[in-house]
This record gives C-alpha cells, sequence and structure tokens, in this order.
C-alpha cells in the first residue's frame, strides 16, 4: 500500500469533533412517544379511543332523532335503514342513545381520572416526600378509607344527595385516588434521595420546586399509565351501578343504563344489549391496551 | 503453550432505534492455558461485549454476531445452540460479574446456589455436592465456611459476595473464567485480598483467566498479557511488560499519562485525553481514536490503522509504527516509564491482512 | 493559607436514633478547611466520609456538632433567607453522573437551577448567556445547551453537574467521589477541571473519594476515616511518605500500581483493629505527632508513633 509522506504530518486532536454529539436531540417524551408508536396494539387502541370520542361527538347529529323523544308506536324496532340500531321499549333511538351515552360513559371515565390525578398525586407526593410520621398519618387515613365497603359508599351517597352525575363521580373517586396516591408516594419515596433531587437541595431549592420541577416530572409516567388504566374502570364501575340500579335516572342514557335497560329483553331484542355493551368492550379495550402500551414504552429496561 | 481459546475477527452489532452500534469491531486475539489476559478499555469500548459474546450471553436480539469465530478447545462457539451453551456455561466457562448481588439468587441460600452448579454439571450426589460446597467456601477464604453455606446472599458482605460469586464460577472447575470488573464495586483492602485470592486459585487449577477492568493498576497487579481496547477495536496488545514499560498506541500512552502517579510529587497538569468515545453507531472514517489524539495525523482521518508487530508478543494498531511516520515523543508520564526490552523488533512489522 | 474557611467541631452524624439499629455513621469529627486548599477525605465505603460531607452541607441535620463557615455557625437555627446565602457559598458535586442530573430536564435547565433560585438573572437573555458561559468553562458547548442528559457521556455529564454547581459562584465545595464512576481517561479531564477552576476562582474543596492516587495528587491534605472517626489527617505529602494509623498503612498498601514489577512485589499489611487494645480509661484523642499531622491515638501510641516518624 503507497501512502505519500504528507499524510503523515502530525495534526493532533480535533477536540470539537470528539465532544460532537451526532445523534439528533432526543427528549424522553419524544424517545417515549417513538417507542409508543412502534406499539401496533397500543396504535389501535388510540385510533378507536379517536373513533369513539368523534361519535359521542358527532354521533347524536348524525340522526334526526334524538335520544329522549319517546315513540310508543315504534318500540322494539330491530336495526335498519330508518333506526340504525333500532329502537328500544318507548321506541327511542339506540343509535343517538349510544352515541349520548358514550357522551357520559366517557366524561364519567375522564372525569373521576383527573379527580384522582389532582387528589392522588398531591397526597402521594406529599407523604413520600415528607417522609416520617406525616407520612404515615396521611396513608393511614388513606388505608382507612380504603378499608370501607366500596359499595356501602355509593349507595350511601347515592341515597343522601340524590342519584345524579355528579354524586356519581364522587361517590367513585372517594377512594378511588387512593391507588394513585400509592403509586405517587412509592416513586416519590425512592426519587428524593436521588442526586438530583439533593442537588436541588443544596442549591436551595423549596418544596415546591423540588416537587414540580423534580420529582412529579419524573413520576409522571406511572402516573399516566394510571390515569389510562383509571378511565375503563370508571366507565365499568358506571355500568355495573347503573345495572344495579344505582346509576344514573332515565331519560338520561349511559351505556350502563342502556345495558341494564336491555338486559331482561336480551331473548327478543338482543341489540338492544348489544350495542351498549359492545362499546362499553371496545372503550375498556382501547383505554387497556393503550396504558399497556404506554406502560412498555415508558419503561426505562427497554430503553436502548 | 496450548491454545485455550481463539477469538478471530470477531464482530458484534446491537441495533437501536438510532441505528446499528458497532460494539465489537474485528478483536482478535487468543488464550493460552493458565494465561490471565486483561482487556482493558473504557465504558463503551466493546470489552465486556467481547467477554459476554465468549459465553453467548448477550441478549439477540437486538445483539447478533455479525461475523468471525470463537475457538474454544477448537470448537466454534458461534455455531453453538443455545441448547449447546448451556453445557458450556458453568461448566467449561464461567463468569464473575461487577456486582455479586445481581448474579446471586437472593431467595436461596447461597451452600444451595454452589450445589445447584455441582449437582448439574458433575452429576454429584446431594451429599457429596454439599460437602464440597462446604471446601469451596473454605478455598475461596469464607470463615467459618460450615455456617455460611446456609445463608443467604443478603448475609454476606461485598468482599464475601464477590468470593462466594468465585466459589460458584470455580464449582465445576471451569478451564476458562470470565472476570467482569470482579473488584470494581469494592474497596481496595478487600479488592487486594479479592485478586490474591485469585491469583492464588488460579496457580492452583490451572484455570484461565479473561480479566475485564479499567483499573490499569489491577492490570499490572494480575495480568500476563494485555489487549487495551478502544472504540469496539483492540488497540494494543503484549505481555504485561511491553504494555506498561514499551507502550506504542498512543491511547494507551494516554491512559498511563492521565493516571497521576503515587511516588512523586508531581503536580503539573495531568496529561487528560481531551474529548469522549465516538458513537459506534457512525463509527469515524479512519482511526477512531483520531479526534481525540494529539499525535494524530492526516493519514488518521482517512485510513484505518493497520495492526503492527513490536515484538512475537506485542502489536499495536497505529500509523505511528509505519516507516514514513515522524518520529514522536510520548507524554512525560510514559517516557518516565520507557524501557528497552530485549523481545523488541529492530523495526515494526506490517501484519499482512488475513493474519491475526 | 492559614486562614480557616471551614471549621468542623465534633461532628456527629447518627441513624435511627431510639431504635436498636443505631448506626453511628459519623462519630465526633473535628477538622478544619483552610481557604483555598484541597481536602482530601478517603475510606472505605461506610466509613462516613460521604455522610460526613452531606451533613456539613445540611443535607442531613446533624446528630450533634457544629459547622462553622467564615466563623458563622451554619447548623444552627436559621431563617429561609440566611440559609438561602448560605446555599450560595457552599456547593456539592455528585458521584453518579447519571443519577445526579434529572433525565426530564435540559441542560440549560439543569444549570440554570442555581440561577433561577437565587434571581441571579434579571432576563430570559441574561440566563441564556450564563448558561452558555458557565458550558464554556466545563469544556462543553452552546450546541450542547438544549440537549437532555442521556445524550452525554459520563465524563461530560460530570462537567455539567460542576457547572450547575458553579452557577451559583460557591465558595466551598464538596466534590463526593466525583471521579468514582468515570473511566480513568476522563477522570483525569475531570480532575484538571477541578484544579483550573480552583486556580481560577480560588475555590475551596473537600475531595472525598476511595481513588487514593488520584486524591494525593489533588489535594494538599487529606484526612483518613475509619468506621466514622477520623483517624490521621497530615499534609498528602507526609501521609503517603509517614502513614502512622496501622489503618491508613494498610490502605496504602492496599492501592494497585499501574507498574507491574512493584505489583509483583509488593506486601501487603492488614490492618486489625484489636492491635490498638485501649484500656477504658485511656484517652484516645487526635494528638499531633509533627506540625499538621494528627493521629488518632491513646497516650502510649502518640510516644510511638513520635519514635516512628522520619
Amino acid at each position: 500500500m503507497e501512502i505519500s509522506k504528507e499524510k503523515f504530518q502530525i495534526v493532533g486532536t480535533r477536540s470539537t469533533e470528539a465532544e460532537k454529539i451526532s445523534k439528533p436531540s432526543l427528549s424522553f417524551w419524544k424517545d417515549v412517544s417513538i417507542r409508543f408508536r412502534k406499539n401496533k396494539l397500543a396504535m389501535f387502541g388510540v385510533v378507536l379511543l379517536i373513533l369513539l370520542i368523534i361519535m359521542a361527538i358527532f354521533g347524536p347529529y348524525m340522526t334526526k332523532f334524538d335520544y329522549r323523544t319517546n315513540n310508543l308506536v315504534n318500540t322494539n324496532k330491530p336495526p335498519g335503514s330508518m333506526h340504525w340500531f333500532g329502537t328500544d321499549d318507548l321506541g327511542r333511538d339506540v343509535f343517538a342513545r349510544t352515541w349520548q351515552g358514550a357522551r357520559i360513559s366517557l366524561f364519567i371515565g375522564i372525569a373521576a381520572a383527573a379527580v384522582d390525578f389532582f387528589i392522588g398525586v398531591f397526597w402521594g407526593g406529599l407523604a413520600g416526600y415528607k417522609g416520617g410520621r406525616i407520612d404515615e398519618f396521611m396513608m393511614r387515613f388513606a388505608d382507612v378509607l380504603w378499608g370501607i365497603p366500596y359499595l356501602l359508599l355509593v349507595i350511601l351517597f347515592m341515597v343522601v344527595m340524590g342519584q345524579s352525575l355528579g354524586t356519581m363521580i364522587l361517590a367513585m373517586t372517594i377512594t378511588g385516588w387512593i391507588n394513585m396516591a400509592r403509586i405517587v408516594r412509592g416513586q416519590v419515596l425512592s426519587l428524593k434521595s436521588q442526586e438530583y433531587v439533593l442537588a436541588s437541595k443544596t442549591l436551595g431549592a423549596g418544596l415546591q420546586r423540588i416537587m414540580g420541577k423534580h420529582l412529579i416530572p419524573n413520576t409522571m409516567g406511572p402516573i399516566l399509565v394510571t390515569m389510562t388504566l383509571t378511565v375503563p374502570s370508571a366507565i365499568f364501575t358506571e355500568a355495573f351501578l347503573s345495572y344495579l340500579g344505582l346509576g344514573l335516572t332515565p331519560p338520561l342514557a349511559s351505556w350502563g343504563t342502556m345495558a341494564s335497560d336491555g338486559l331482561p329483553a336480551i331473548k327478543y331484542y338482543p341489540w338492544r344489549l348489544f350495542f351498549p355493551a359492545t362499546f362499553i368492550c371496545l372503550t375498556i379495550f382501547a383505554f387497556n391496551v393503550i396504558g399497556d402500551g404506554l406502560r412498555d414504552a415508558l419503561d426505562p429496561r427497554l430503553r436502548k | 503453550m496450548e491454545k485455550l481459546l481463539e477469538v478471530k475477527n470477531l464482530e458484534v452489532s446491537f441495533q437501536t432505534y438510532g441505528g446499528e452500534v458497532k460494539a465489537v469491531r474485528g478483536v482478535s486475539f487468543d488464550l493460552h492455558k493458565g494465561e490471565t489476559l486483561a482487556i482493558v478499555g473504557e465504558s463503551g469500548s466493546g470489552k465486556s461485549v467481547t467477554s459476554q459474546t465468549i459465553m453467548k450471553l448477550i441478549p439477540m436480539p437486538p445483539g447478533k454476531i455479525k461475523g468471525g469465530q470463537i475457538l474454544f478447545n477448537g470448537e466454534d462457539i458461534v455455531k453453538k445452540t443455545d441448547k449447546q451453551m448451556e453445557k458450556i456455561r458453568g461448566k467449561e466457562i464461567s463468569m464473575i460479574f461487577q456486582d455479586p448481588m445481581t448474579s446471586l439468587n437472593p431467595t436461596m441460600k447461597i451452600g444451595r446456589q454452589i450445589m445447584e452448579v455441582l449437582t448439574k454439571h458433575q452429576n454429584m450426589s446431594t451429599s457429596t455436592a454439599k460437602e464440597r460446597a462446604v471446601e469451596l467456601l473454605r478455598l475461596v477464604g469464607i470463615p467459618m465456611p460450615e455456617k455460611r453455606v446456609i445463608q443467604y446472599p443478603h448475609e454476606f458482605s461485598g468482599g464475601m459476595r464477590q468470593r462466594a460469586m468465585i466459589a460458584i464460577a470455580l464449582a465445576a472447575n471451569p478451564k476458562l473464567l470470565i472476570a467482569d470488573e470482579p473488584t470494581t464495586a469494592l474497596d481496595v483492602t478487600i479488592q487486594a485480598q479479592i485478586l490474591e485470592l485469585m491469583k492464588d486459585l488460579q496457580s492452583k487449577m490451572d484455570t484461565s483467566i479473561i480479566f475485564i477492568t479499567h483499573d490499569l493498576g489491577v492490570v499490572a497487579n494480575v495480568a500476563d498479557r494485555v489487549a487495551v481496547m478502544y472504540a469496539g477495536q483492540i488497540v494494543e496488545m503484549g505481555t504485561v511488560d511491553e504494555v506498561f514499560y514499551d507502550p506504542r498506541h498512543p491511547y494507551t500512552w494516554g491512559l498511563l499519562a492521565s493516571m497521576p502517579s503515587l511516588d512523586n510529587d508531581d503536580k503539573s497538569e495531568l496529561a487528560a485525553i481531551p474529548g469522549t468515545p465516538p458513537d459506534l453507531i457512525h463509527p469515524p472514517k479512519g482511526d477512531a481514536f483520531a479526534a481525540r489524539n494529539q499525535y494524530a495525523m492526516a493519514i488518521d482521518f482517512e485510513e484505518e490503522p493497520p495492526m503492527f508487530q513490536i515484538s512475537e508478543t506485542h502489536f499495536a494498531k497505529t500509523w505511528l509504527l509505519h516507516p514514513d511516520a515522524p518520529k514522536v515523543e510520548p507524554p512525560e508520564a510514559v517516557k518516565r516509564r520507557m524501557r528497552k526490552l530485549a523481545s523488541t523488533f529492530e523495526k515494526p512489522v506490517l501484519v499482512q491482512e488475513g493474519k491475526s | 493559607m492559614a486562614e480557616k474557611l471551614i471549621e468542623i467541631k465534633n461532628l456527629k452524624q447518627y441513624f435511627n436514633v431510639g431504635r436498636p439499629n443505631l448506626v453511628k455513621a459519623v462519630d465526633g469529627v473535628t477538622f478544619d478547611i483552610y481557604k483555598g486548599e484541597t481536602l482530601g477525605l478517603v475510606g472505605e465505603s461506610g466509613c462516613g466520609k460521604s455522610t460526613t460531607g452531606r451533613t456539613i452541607i445540611r443535607l442531613y441535620d446533624a446528630t450533634a456538632g457544629e459547622v462553622f463557615f467564615d466563623g458563622e455557625n451554619v447548623h444552627g437555627k436559621k431563617s429561609a433567607k440566611e440559609l438561602k446565602k448560605f446555599n450560595r457559598k457552599m456547593q456539592m458535586i455528585f458521584q453518579d453522573p447519571y443519577a445526579s442530573l434529572n433525565p426530564r430536564m435540559t441542560v440549560a435547565d439543569i444549570i440554570a437551577e442555581g440561577i433561577d433560585i437565587h434571581g441571579l438573572a434579571k432576563t430570559r437573555k441574561e440566563r441564556m448567556e450564563r448558561v452558555y458561559e458557565l458550558l464554556e468553562t466545563v469544556g462543553l458547548n452552546k450546541e450542547h445547551a438544549n440537549r437532555y442528559p442521556h445524550e452525554f457521556s459520563g465524563g461530560q455529564r460530570q462537567r455539567i453537574g460542576i457547572a450547575r454547581a458553579l452557577a451559583v459562584e460557591p465558595e466551598f465545595i464538596i466534590a463526593d467521589e466525583p471521579i468514582s464512576a468515570l473511566d480513568v481517561s476522563i477522570q483525569a479531564q475531570v480532575v484538571n477541571l477541578m484544579k483550573k477552576l480552583q486556580r481560577e476562582k480560588g475555590l475551596t474543596y473537600l475531595f472525598i473519594a476511595h481513588d487514593l492516587s488520584m486524591v494525593k495528587y489533588i489535594s494538599d491534605r487529606i484526612g483518613v476515616m475509619y468506621y466514622g472517626k477520623l483517624v490521621e489527617i497530615a499534609p498528602a505529602e507526609d501521609l503517603y511518605k509517614n502513614p502512622l494509623h496501622p489503618y491508613t498503612k494498610s490502605l496504602l498498601s492496599a492501592i494497585p500500581i499501574p507498574d507491574p514489577e512493584s505489583e509483583r512485589t509488593r506486601k501487603r499489611i492488614t490492618y486489625n483493629p484489636s492491635v490498638h487494645n485501649y484500656g477504658d480509661n485511656e484517652d484516645v484523642t487526635m494528638r499531633e505527632i509533627s506540625p499538621g499531622h494528627f493521629v488518632l491515638c491513646s497516650a502510649k501510641e502518640f510516644e510511638q508513633y513520635k519514635q516512628q516518624y522520619r
């Protein structure tokens, strides 16, 4: 191999090059989103959820029937070109009711998740960060609340405050946040001794800053996963309560009340149960696969 | 001497979403019976991947052996199936890790963990395995081994755990022991004990050892031969005296010069190697070390240097050994340790392609 | 150099007080740190050297004892404002370059944290200029400001940690094993940087480490800790040439030296605490053997050590 002599001139280091980072900048959440999008099942869940939300928004306007008007001539009609999902025992259009119900079911789910988020993160974060006696007290309080039979609470609320959407959400979240609080507390407990938190402390950071800038952002992953899994459980709980007759009062429709109404007639008019039940399943399925997908995407062990 | 292991032109890559990380890029070395080869290098130099590939412990995928051979007793490990590897691991080749807690089973008594190896690979009966376990613990210098066998890993101190790990690794009399930074997590006084123990056991059992570390002090203590790795390649290899008293590669110089010396009061600035190791998704053109090399020549940025041979046992992969290269002075701290070694060739010889 | 910046008096840090698993992590440690010097603190893991550093900077509340900074007691009751002033004077560099930077924050926000907390920049522009300046100081550049910690190598991260500490312009920095987790070639970079900063800014360091060769190189004086107690403190050279406490001797004999020949001939000394065999009423304290060279010993040992000392 012949190499010209000039090539053997000493040129020294190229230090700027040695410090250069060639990879494109990638924030944590960008990285998560790349991995999430690679998960086909989770992406399917997202698409499904978007479709459900679109239908919940526009569905009721797509048919000329509204969800509450009785039409006693047209009771229990099977699905057809007139009533796409058929009608119920009072002649109300099931299609309109399904999407009206979707609004309420999704609202309940999301509201429950939001309330869990605010109370749970606050409570768990504070308990975990403060530690010691304060932690002990706060978590024992949560334990006590957790110990009260849940149905008993719901019934109590319904009796005292009347059956309404607000009562329903309140009843669901009275114990729902505890799970979130426990998860956040566990995370905060392990994160607060991390060196970056100590560094922030030595710089003079107060509680607010350490929580808001360090602890909560680093707990966001598990929080998000817990929230996406709270939504379907709230939807399911609503359906379950409605089925027991503890749910919303007519003419309000949720998937739960519709399913509960449809069940006695399952032999003769199966569509009255079929549609709400199917959409409950689809929604729960969508949220669950999204939650699982998020968990996988956030898992640091799967990062390169 | 008999060759136990020959690694030929090994290439290992990992598939990440950022691209293919070429972790090991053509590594060749061999290991004789009863010898200790130290592989030194920074994190990311490929030293751990190389050793894990010998045990076929790298996760595949994302890992992949892209090329080369690993001949163990003449048989190619690369071609072996998982099932065949199970018979080799723990019996023929075993491994000890930096953190014994991650490789010891926390829910199992130490004695049981040793016995498991013995009953699996040596077909020992439970009672003889039990005796042998106590014997092994005594061998690795654990006091009161009869009591210790029925304890759990968490009841052991860091140094004792590492000893227990060594006992497990040596239970089946392996021919090759791979030690991946076994003393890095330990205090110096404990480290010294463990190193002494390993040398002592080696002389008794005639095991070959591949010792992976980044600590040159440890290398000087344990190694017969040294391979210096950088960016997935071996850049210099030789006997321990050759590498410490007559280093030829500027990266080896850099490593040696960046350590302060204990015996003199020199407080002048340490000769640090500037910058950081290259990204192995896009290995730089030419010599991977060029950008950080104060002796880099124009050609280093264009052509990958070939291997030059300095003595029967000493190799270095740098253009500085080319006859046309200017004569350069190594850093002060390295010059102080340079010696003329008798075995050195008159002139560096270019190693022909295809021959290791 | 005679001016004392930090005085630590009989500092004690016990964990699990009042419970059966009481740990005396730091058990009555007394030493001074002079302005502009580097004091090295070495010992095995669990000897209390890191706890000492963390207690000095008030990450833990001391069980007993005092720490004076420029004559001012920093462990007394303090208002939030006084504490903040103190936070600016004393800073810390951490061991693990992977755990010491918040993975969700950009490098600019990490470095600017102190600037934000103490309101050291009036405008956004001023803040960013300060960040760029700090990045340059530690050998990085502007382009790195908007990246996230995981994109950097260990050495680069450690330098970011140093820039964060420098942002509040401290006088005293506690470096808690700042190079233990780094590769050899990178250790020298960080140590050189720390030395350069000390020259330029007149910083005082407490350098905690278990790598004795690096400690000897960077330190003016070295303290050796064993089980929560300071057993020997001396000028760096003196400690290496004339180790007196048997534990110091064993520690020094265990350091592997990158020289095959001396490794082949090394003699390891083991330390057995029972050699002291202190009596019940023997007064074991720090005694000065030669100027600046203190050893934890009894009156009897003191005489022996004096004889040994060359």
